[in-house]
Parts: structure tokens; C-alpha cells; sequence
């Protein structure tokens, strides 16, 4: 990672405002401003960790970024491009570059498709390959992952969730994407199998140089992943700064008053509620 | 002297198409009044149905196999589900982790309430509700009075348990089973609900059986530890004594694989493999196919739950 460089992915001034009620045909009543102003870079083969409460912003951000959904006004670039001009066949072109892996490792399978269309599809729809070539890169992929070459004829249900979250980065890595959004990606999973999805991401990470926008609510899983740590709020980012600054020096009282409220895994470090000083 | 709350070797069973999946599989643990005692395990171990078995609401096709559960000296096992509903509310009571799908969405959260109170006190309505607005007080939820007419969407997640814990505390219960209370709620959020059960258990005396997969959430509030793998508890020991020496191999896997907080950032350890699908356990310890201590012994018999140092227990051959 450089410190100089031009970003990889790049936000200004963005916003993303959602309309509440009003009916079907009616004006709405008011507006969710989801996403409120927010300006950030992310640096090529960094891991941002974007952290925050329950619907603080932090999923649509993500989805913004990689222009899921279109902002109500603001710029995205990705590689000195911005996403939000592009002629739709660039765009195409450009969705390779940029991938997600979601939360839900039951939710975001298709049930009727065989682990190997699954994670070929990309490959398929961007006309990557000769059949017999997408066949080999999806057997490549699953070993990338942890996965026996034999997952591939199986169905999703067959799985457990940490191996349908490894077949969830597969399909995000199949089209070798450059920048990947990691959506609470291991928030569903125990413990003991959040950790192999940990380090499976990092070694991924340093092996393919991916940029990772890890998105997350859990304060020690970003601590550990992220090189910079952004602090959401209320659709604003309230605090940005490397990972160590962020942890020892937090200057948002938002980001203290998070960090305070971490449940540390040592007794002997109890947390003081409030008027026990 | 008994304990107020004394389990032993409880066994429950879910008799599925594929066979008999014993969910808990000789559980032994007792609780005194006043103390906080952490079970913990991931998905599957038996942690919620050792908690349902508790209460005897054990969702068919499971059914409590054999054991006893001694409440107050009494084993509520064999007795009459009349009398067990006596004993659920005001004995014992219980709170889940969705505060969403536990509370009728057509009541207002102070009817919920008094209609708890009522079940079990021969009250008016109109005491029954002012017993609502109090406990809602006492829970923490500002402007008690107004928050009793609103109904569950209208509050958010982390007052939606408040409510739950209010309502589960209206018939003063000596032992309160907290079944992942705030798994579903922002730090902040999750932080304020622990103060809440440990300020009640303080203030009420009433015993605590709290059940996380989180160990920091344990670290924070436990007196005592558990530690349940594949239906059974395989550690057993005073918080800090499991935390500075964590025994059975499970237990020190568990907290190598989990992030310190404003330490280094050591790479961590997975546990090797997954958690074992009950229907097709390994003979001998349930752990040992992902231990990384296993001798060919392992294999050979069920290893039991042994005392290893002062009030400190552990089920392992090599602990």
C-alpha cells in the first residue's frame, strides 16, 4: 500500500435520499437521508473498515459505491473515472473491476444452481472463456477459497455457512476484480468459523492485492482487518483515520463512545458504567 | 445448602426422521441467587434448549429425555403443567433474543405487560396497568406513562427489549433466563441492556443464567462460565479462572480464534473443521476431530466432566 497514489475508488459529496410514505402515487412525507455528504478515497490494496450502527449508512454507502443503486446527488470514481457518466457498456466493463460479498451466506445463493454455475456465472455473462477454460477457473477458484473441486456439482444447501460464504468470495473473485465491498461478510457466522473467513480475506488480500471496503458493525472484527477505519453516523462519516489512531486516539465523542461500549473478552477489564467513575 | 436453581444431568432429544439428535446431553450446573452464571457455546451446541428444557417449553419433535431441574429445591420435571405455569413468570422467566417476534404487534406494550401481571395476581386492570407504567419505569424507558400506550413497532429494537425484560420481570421471578438478549442490538445499544439485567439482579437478588456465544459479553457480566460443545458442558469455572486458565482444548481454541481489542494484530486461529451434526457424532469426545491434542484414546470413551482444579471442571483427557 502507498501512501502517495491516486485512489482506487473515490466519493465526493455524496448523498442518497430515501422517501418515506406518501403512498403509492402520493408525494412522499419526508426523506431518510441514508447517505449525507460524505467524501472518502480508498487507496489501492488498502482495507478501509467502514463501521457503524443500524441504519447509520454504512450498506448503502457500499452499494453506492459500486453503483447498485444511484445517488441522489455526488461523484464516484473508480480509477480516475467517474461510475456515474460511463455509456452503460463501460459500465458493464467496469462492474468487473468491482465485486460484493454479502451478509446473508443462505440468502444470497440461488438454491436451484450448482455451486460451479454459481460462482462461473460472472465469467458467463461477461463472456469470459471458452466453457471448458470457465470450468477450470471455477475448480482454480474453489481451491482458492478452501473448497474441494468436487463442491462444484453440489447445490448450496449442502453447506454449512462459513463454506457458503467461502463460495460467496469465490463468485466475488471470479471476474478478478480489483475492489471488493465486504458487507458484514462474516457477521452471521460463529466464532470459530468467522475466524477462517477472517483469514481467508486477508490472505486473499495480500495473494491478489484486492482493495477491500469491509463494511461491519463489529468494532473488534474491524479493528483487526483494517489498515483505515472510517466511523459512520446518522449517514455522515464523523471520523476517519488509521486504524491505530482510531483505537487509541478517537476524537469523535461517537467513536468513544463505541469503543467504550465494546464488551471487552477480559473480566479483568470490566467496562465503568456510567456514574461509577 | 441447595441451590436455588439445580440442574442435573439433563437430557433432551429431538427425534427427527434421521434419528435421535441429542441437543442436551447430560447438562449438571446449579445457580444461587444473586449470581450470574454465562453459558456459552456456538450455534447448535444445545445452549437455547438447555435454557427451553429450563422452562419446559421444549418445541415438539424434542422432549425433555431425563434429568432433573430443581427450582428452589423442587424438581419441576415430573410436575403438573398447571402448577409449571405457576412456576413459569414467577419462578422463572425468560427473555428471548427477537424482542420483535415476542411481542403481539396488535397490543399496546403496557396491555402486554399488565396482561402478564394479571395472569398471575388477582388484580384490577386498572392496578395491572399501573404496574406496567412502573416496571416500564423501573426498566429504564423515559415517560413511562405515554411509552405504555405505544405499540411494539412504534419503539425501537433496544426499547423493545426493555419491554420484554419489564414484562418478564412483572411477576418478580427469583431466576431469569436471558437467552442472547442483545445479539440483535447495536453496541451502544446492547451495553445499556447489560447494565439493566446486572442493575436488576442486584437490586431484585435474582439469579442470572446468561446464554451468548459472545465472550466478551461473558467477560463483561458472568460470575461463573460454562462452556457447552455438541450438547454438553465441557468446561466449568469461575470467569476469571477461565479466562487465565482456560483448560479444555475447545475453550482455549474459542479464544485464540477471536479478535483482542487495542492489542496486536496477531493472526488468528481458526478452529479447524466445523461443529459436528448431531446425528453423526464421533465416538468417544465430540471435540476430537478438530483437536488439535487428540491421542488415539480420545476415540475410546466419553470423556467426563472432572474436576481439574479448585471449582474448576473440565472434560477432557488431556486437560
Amino acid at each position: 500500500m502507498s501512501d502517495d497514489g491516486a485512489p482506487l475508488v473515490e466519493v465526493r459529496d455524496l448523498h442518497k435520499h430515501f422517501p418515506v410514505g406518501g403512498g403509492l402515487f402520493g408525494r412522499p412525507r419526508a426523506w431518510v437521508r441514508a447517505v449525507d455528504g460524505v467524501s472518502l478515497a480508498i487507496r489501492p490494496g488498502e482495507t478501509l473498515g467502514l463501521v457503524g450502527e443500524s441504519g447509520s449508512g454504512k450498506s448503502t454507502l457500499g452499494r453506492l459505491m459500486l453503483r447498485l443503486i444511484e445517488p441522489t446527488s455526488g461523484e464516484v470514481r473508480f480509477a480516475g473515472r467517474s461510475l456515474l457518466d460511463l455509456p452503460a457498456g463501460e459500465l458493464r466493463a467496469l462492474r468487473r473491476e468491482m465485486q460484493i460479498v454479502f451478509q446473508d451466506p443462505y440468502g444470497s445463493l440461488n438454491p436451484r444452481m450448482r455451486v460451479g454455475s454459481i460462482v462461473g456465472e460472472g465469467l458467463a455473462i461477461h463472456g469470459i472463456g471458452t466453457r471448458a477454460e470457465r470450468r477450470d477457473r471455477v475448480v482454480e477458484l474453489l481451491e482458492l477459497v478452501g473448497l474441494p473441486p468436487e463442491a462444484a456439482r453440489r447445490h448450496p444447501h449442502e453447506f454449512s455457512g462459513g463454506q457458503r460464504q467461502r463460495i460467496g468470495i469465490a463468485r466475488a473473485l471470479a471476474v478478478r476484480p480489483r475492489f471488493v465491498v465486504a458487507d458484514e461478510a462474516v457477521s452471521a457466522l460463529d466464532v470459530s468459523i468467522q475466524a477462517q473467513i477472517l483469514n481467508l480475506l486477508q490472505d486473499l488480500q495480500q495473494k491478489l492485492g484486492l482493495t477491500l471496503l469491509f463494511i461491519a458493525h463489529d468494532l473488534r472484527i474491524i479493528e483487526h482487518l483494517s489498515d483505515r477505519v472510517a466511523v459512520m453516523y446518522q449517514g455522515k462519516i464523523v471520523e476517519l483515520a488509521t486504524r491505530d489512531d482510531i483505537y487509541r486516539k478517537p476524537q469523535h465523542p461517537y467513536t468513544r463512545a463505541l469503543l467504550s461500549a465494546i464488551p471487552v473478552p477480559n473480566p479483568r477489564q470490566r467496562r465503568r458504567k456510567a456514574g461509577e467513575e | 445448602m441447595s441451590s436455588l436453581l439445580a440442574v442435573r444431568d439433563l437430557r433432551t432429544s429431538f427425534f427427527l426422521e434421521g434419528g435421535e439428535a441429542r441437543a442436551v446431553d447430560g447438562v449438571s450446573f446449579s445457580l444461587d441467587a444473586g449470581r450470574v452464571l454465562g453459558l456459552v457455546g456456538e450455534s447448535g451446541c444445545g445452549k437455547s434448549v438447555t435454557a427451553l428444557s429450563l422452562m419446559r417449553l421444549v418445541p415438539p419433535p424434542g422432549r425433555i429425555v431425563a434429568g432433573e431441574v430443581r427450582f428452589d429445591g423442587r424438581d419441576l420435571l415430573p410436575i403438573a403443567e398447571a402448577e409449571m405455569r405457576t412456576v413459569r413468570g414467577a419462578g422463572i422467566a425468560m427473555v428471548f433474543q427477537e424482542p420483535m417476534t415476542s411481542l403481539n404487534p396488535v397490543f399496546t406494550v403496557g396491555n402486554q405487560i399488565a396482561e402478564a401481571v394479571r395472569l398471575h395476581r388477582p388484580v384490577s386492570r386498572h392496578e395491572a396497568w399501573a404496574r406496567a407504567v412502573e416496571l416500564l419505569g423501573e426498566v429504564g424507558i423515559p415517560d413511562p406513562a405515554t411509552r405504555a400506550r405505544a405499540y411494539p413497532h412504534q419503539l425501537s429494537g433496544g426499547m423493545r427489549q426493555r419491554v420484554m425484560i419489564a414484562m418478564a420481570i412483572s411477576c418478580e421471578p427469583r431466576v431469569l433466563v436471558a437467552d442472547e438478549p442483545t445479539t440483535a442490538l447495536d453496541v451502544t445499544i446492547q451495553a445499556e441492556i447489560l447494565d439493566l439485567l446486572g442493575e436488576l439482579r442486584r437490586r431484585r437478588g435474582m439469579a442470572l443464567l446468561l446464554i451468548t456465544h459472545d465472550l466478551g459479553v461473558v467477560a463483561q457480566q458472568a460470575d461463573e462460565v460454562a462452556i457447552m460443545y455438541a450438547g454438553r458442558i465441557v468446561e466449568h469455572a469461575s470467569v476469571l479462572e477461565i479466562f487465565d486458565r482456560p483448560l479444555h482444548p475447545y475453550t482455549q481454541a474459542l479464544f485464540r480464534s477471536i479478535p483482542g481489542v487495542g492489542g496486536r494484530r496477531e493472526r488468528l486461529q481458526p478452529i479447524p473443521g466445523q461443529v459436528p451434526d448431531l446425528l453423526r457424532l464421533p465416538s468417544g469426545c465430540t471435540f476430537r476431530d478438530r483437536c488439535e491434542r487428540v491421542i488415539d484414546e480420545c476415540a475410546a470413551v466419553v470423556p467426563p466432566l472432572e474436576v481439574k482444579a479448585p471449582a474448576h471442571t473440565a472434560a477432557c483427557i488431556r486437560a
